[in-house]
């Protein structure tokens, strides 16, 4: 691949960015020099807030309305920064084109997608109708869409995840672009699938020739895919170079603490003598979709079929699998928040289809935390509120200084300071919240805890001290978590016993180590290179391709 | 961000807690035409309240003389208006009047009769309600000419009298009184059967929802006017009938908006997070769901104060509405729009007043709609 002597065609110098809000000038980005030479691959890495997106959107004249830019941003000697909105559509959407995480809202969910294909080649190029729909079918021949031909005429929730993103990249394509910067293209994506779309990628880029600059916070895919890398941590660049020379050896503080913040150690299995808290066996879980009279008759979607498990005291059962698996909707039946059928049983008792009421003895002992530490804090309600919540459910008796009390234990415990009690959820960082959540579980001193996703929404680093406390925790009070994630590093560094789900049906379980260092399915095989070693299945798909 | 809270010890002065309310009236407050607009609310309120009370002329009160006159600063009658007056009074009393002046508060009247003059033909001079107090200050000896003097009472409107000489701006304030009492009232009986019928069925949803949801459809299938008309029928006209006609009506759309918010809600991680933890389903209506569909159920609140007012309004001009002597809004505008030629004063003010109040209404709407808009966070 090409190294620093190529044509320098995009060039940003001391840019800054900011934002006038309410509580005054925030610096999104503080004088950032960065440049991509023609046919490269450069990586932007960095945690969420460190202002690697809004480079990229300032450069583009994409800011937010309350958001200012300075500096200067040169394509091919063009500055871009105080261009006219007509002058700067001439570059953008047509020399450099952007990709971005979320494919389903990038796509216009009204038109289909020939027309949103179409629409930007007649503007950019001029052609007519026939020609542009003739240029759309070979850019989605070139993106690898199976059967071009049928889903010209698809609308874009007909496709999945993978073919959605493909499709944002045959449109960014379009116009053969010098530049594509791809914003997080694969956060949203399955490992198997972001193997796939990162493979596109380099494949087009050779037959294209095109530079890439990809903004991403997982150094995984930075490792296996970038030339050169820029690091950045609070608006900055803090370290820049090759990415064997970041990667071997990292001057800056922050890169090798990101570079160390891989989830890692391991958990020992439990003896088989301690005793069973839930024993579900035979755990189906159905959704009928219902007819209507113009929809067609109705039809059911089996989204757990006959799944069981042991969840012995003291032991992490990890629950793995692609979205879809049914993983979190297994979790939820096992805690009856779901209708579903077989056999749930909880130390001896069954609490199978118990209702709502029946339940709230059991509730206490059965907690569960959820994956978006956005959505699962009311917003309205102080984190005292929020925490003391299920005393008033559970512990009635309670006076309301002791709530406080066990509030400012709970805070405590997981790491935060009490004297925030009184403030509300959106004053915390993502990392704050799940600790939040995390202590609304724990102040009932639960059995057992369900983690549905705890650390997907979170940056590598904050990854790992979650990690931490969860161990902590299970320690100081013998909990026994379910913990259930698409990360398969947080699963092997948490877990003892694994269970690898694919469309609602267990594909394989057993001991974690031995599942993740000896798979049997070719499966659980492919799930684990795509996360572990994506640098071999990268050479391995450019090897099949030559 | 990153989460450094364990390692680093929260700074000394932490940052002022805000909650989601605090914020957004910051950002109301930089909204100017917003702020403006709750100026002039306060203003209409205080206006409402204190207003009848504080008036010169009480609003129910007829004043004769002063039929539709024109609003004026100058008091009533105008000099030159009073002459006449003056000799009619004295016609009435079988006098011939000589002369009229009139010397500040006081007037003396100078007149003959060919019959002996009673001392108390002062009577028909203070049956006027110009003039009191009047008294004889000469008499010839053949008590056949006669001086009176009387006192002169000069009224002020400054908004001009209706067709039946009530002060047209006393009769304002009392009306924008009844508007803002069946604003409020109104919307306050919408917003508490709307929020929590709403709420109720799109927690529960399935049958229940249905069974409630068909049963909103079919109030709304009621024509309004008939159905207020209908009640008129039974019950007789009065203001409480207002509220209860206006509120049952409104609350169907408040219920909507807050059943397709509480869908929207129950989705949402935090109310699954309450059901895990076995909180009941009033504990989650009351604590989860409710709070959050507040934003925009008030800023449907602050639009809707001025659509019940412009139906009250609207009602009252068909003279479905509040009854006389009170008066509304739109009574007044009824009745100016009757006189608009002769006039055009009994038409400005009302509608001038009522354009004001929705105005503000409206733009307030807008402030609180942009200030809680959840996308800007």
């Amino acid at each position: 691949m090409t190294t620093d002597n190529g044509e320098r065609i995009f060039d940003i110098r001391d840019i800054r960015v900011t934002f006038d809000t309410p509580d005054g000038v925030v610096e999104a980005v503080r004088g950032v020099d960065m440049h991509v030479n023609a046919g490269e691959t450069v990586a932007v890495v960095g945690e969420s807030g460190s202002g690697k997106s809004q480079i990229m959107m300032a450069a583009m004249g994409l800011l937010a309305s309350n958001g200012i830019a300075s500096g200067s941003v040169r394509y091919r000697g063009q500055e871009m920064i105080g261009l006219t909105r007509e002058k700067l559509n001439k570059i953008r959407g047509a020399k450099i084109t952007m990709i971005f995480q979320e494919p389903m809202t990038s796509l216009d969910p009204l038109y289909t997608i020939e027309r949103q294909i179409c629409e930007p080649i007649r503007v950019h190029g001029g052609l007519s109708a026939s020609a542009a729909r003739r240029r759309a079918l070979e850019l989605l021949k070139l993106v690898h869409i199976p059967d071009p031909e049928r889903r010209m005429k698809s609308y874009p929730h007909e496709l999945s995840g993978g073919q959605r993103q493909r499709v944002m990249i045959a449109m960014a394509l379009a116009n053969d672009p010098d530049l594509l910067i791809a914003d997080e293209p694969t956060t949203a994506l399955d490992v198997t699938i972001q193997a796939e779309i990162l493979g596109l990628l380099s494949e087009l880029q050779k037959k294209l020739g095109m530079a890439i600059l990809f903004i991403t916070h997982d150094l995984g895919i930075v490792e296996a895919f970038a030339d050169r890398v820029y690091v950045m941590q609070k608006g900055n660049v803090v370290e820049t170079g090759s990415t064997a020379d970041i990667f071997q050896r990292p001057q800056n503080a922050y890169t090798r603490m990101l570079l160390a913040a891989e989830p890692e150690g391991t958990k020992p299995p439990v003896s088989d003598d301690r005793p069973i808290l839930i024993d579900a066996e035979d755990v189906s879980v159905t959704f009928s979709v219902k007819g209507g009279i113009l929809s067609g008759p109705g039809y059911e979607v089996k989204a757990v079929q006959n799944v069981g498990l042991k969840l012995r005291a003291g032991q992490t059962i990890g629950i793995v699998g692609e979205s879809g698996s049914g993983k979190s909707t297994l979790g939820r039946a096992l805690l009856q928040l779901l209708p579903s059928t077989g056999r749930v049983v909880y130390q001896g008792t069954s609490i199978q289809g118990l209702d709502r009421a029946a339940m709230r003895p059991y509730r206490r002992n059965l907690q569960m935390v959820f994956q978006d530490p956005y959505g699962s804090l009311s917003p309205r309600m102080t984190v005292g509120e929020i925490i003391t919540e299920g005393l008033l459910v559970h512990e009635p008796g309670l006076s309301s200084k002791d709530r406080e009390a066990r509030a400012m234990q709970a805070l405590t415990e997981v790491g935060l300071d009490p004297g925030m009690r009184n403030r509300f959820p959106h004053e915390f960082s993502g990392g704050q919240r799940q600790r939040i959540a995390i202590a609304r579980a724990v102040i009932l001193k639960p059995t057992v805890i369900v983690l549905d996703e705890p650390t997907s929404a979170l940056d590598r680093s904050v990854q790992k001290q979650i990690i931490a406390l969860l161990r902590s925790i299970q320690e100081s009070h013998g909990l026994s978590f379910i913990f259930i994630s698409h990360d398969l590093a947080v699963v092997k560094a948490l877990s003892d016993y694994a269970i690898v789900m694919r469309s609602g049906k267990v594909v394989e379980e057993g001991p974690t180590l031995e599942v993740f260092e000896r798979p049997t399915s070719d499966y659980t095989r492919d799930l684990m290179e795509a996360a572990f070693n994506l640098k071999q299945v990268l050479l391995r798909q450019a090897e099949a391709r030559a | 961000m990153t989460d450094l809270t364990v390692a680093t010890p929260a700074p000394a002065a932490p940052m002022k807690s805000r909650s989601l309310w605090e914020t957004a009236f910051l950002r109301l407050r930089r909204n100017r035409a917003a702020m403006a607009s709750l100026v002039i609310l306060v203003i209409y309120i205080l206006a409402g309240v204190f207003g009848p009370m504080l008036a010169t002329h009480p609003y129910d009160r007829v004043y004769p003389d002063f039929v539709k006159v024109p609003a004026s600063i100058e008091p009533y009658p105008q000099l030159d208006a009073l002459v006449p007056i003056a000799e009619e009074a004295g016609r009435r009393g079988r006098l011939d009047v000589q002369s009229v002046a009139i010397e500040g508060n006081r007037m003396i009247m100078r007149a003959t009769s060919e019959r002996e003059i009673d001392p108390r033909v002062t009577r028909y001079i203070d049956r006027s309600d110009l003039f009191s107090n009047a008294q004889v200050t000469s008499l010839s000896d053949d008590k056949k000419s006669i001086e009176i003097t009387a006192d002169v009472k000069r009224l002020r409107f400054i908004a001009g009298t209706d067709a039946n000489g009530r002060d047209l701006f006393a009769r304002i304030l009392i009306s924008i009184r009844i508007s803002l009492m069946i604003g409020a009232l109104a919307t306050g009986v919408a917003l508490v059967i709307g929020v929590l019928y709403g709420a109720t069925a799109g927690f529960f949803g399935g049958r229940i929802d249905n069974l409630m949801m068909r049963f909103v459809d079919i109030l709304y299938s009621l024509p309004f006017t008939f159905f207020v008309i209908l009640l008129v029928v039974f019950f007789g006209r009065n203001v409480v009938l207002m509220f209860i006609a206006v509120g049952a009506v409104e609350w169907l759309d408040m219920s909507r908006i807050v059943r397709g918010q509480t869908i929207a809600l129950r989705r949402r991680e935090f109310v699954q997070a309450a059901e895990a933890l076995g909180v009941s389903s009033s504990g989650i209506l009351r604590r989860h769901i409710i709070p959050n569909t507040l934003g925009p159920v008030i800023i449907y609140m602050t639009l809707m104060v001025p659509k019940v007012i412009l139906l009250e309004s609207f009602l009252s001009f068909l003279g479905l509405g509040v009854q006389e002597p009170l008066t509304s809004l739109g009574v007044l505008i009824a009745e100016g729009a009757r006189n608009m030629q002769g006039a055009t004063y009994m038409l400005i003010f009302p509608a001038m007043a009522l354009t004001i109040l929705l105005f503000a209404l409206n733009f307030l709407g807008d402030g609180l709609r942009d200030a809680l808009d959840p996308k800007d966070r």
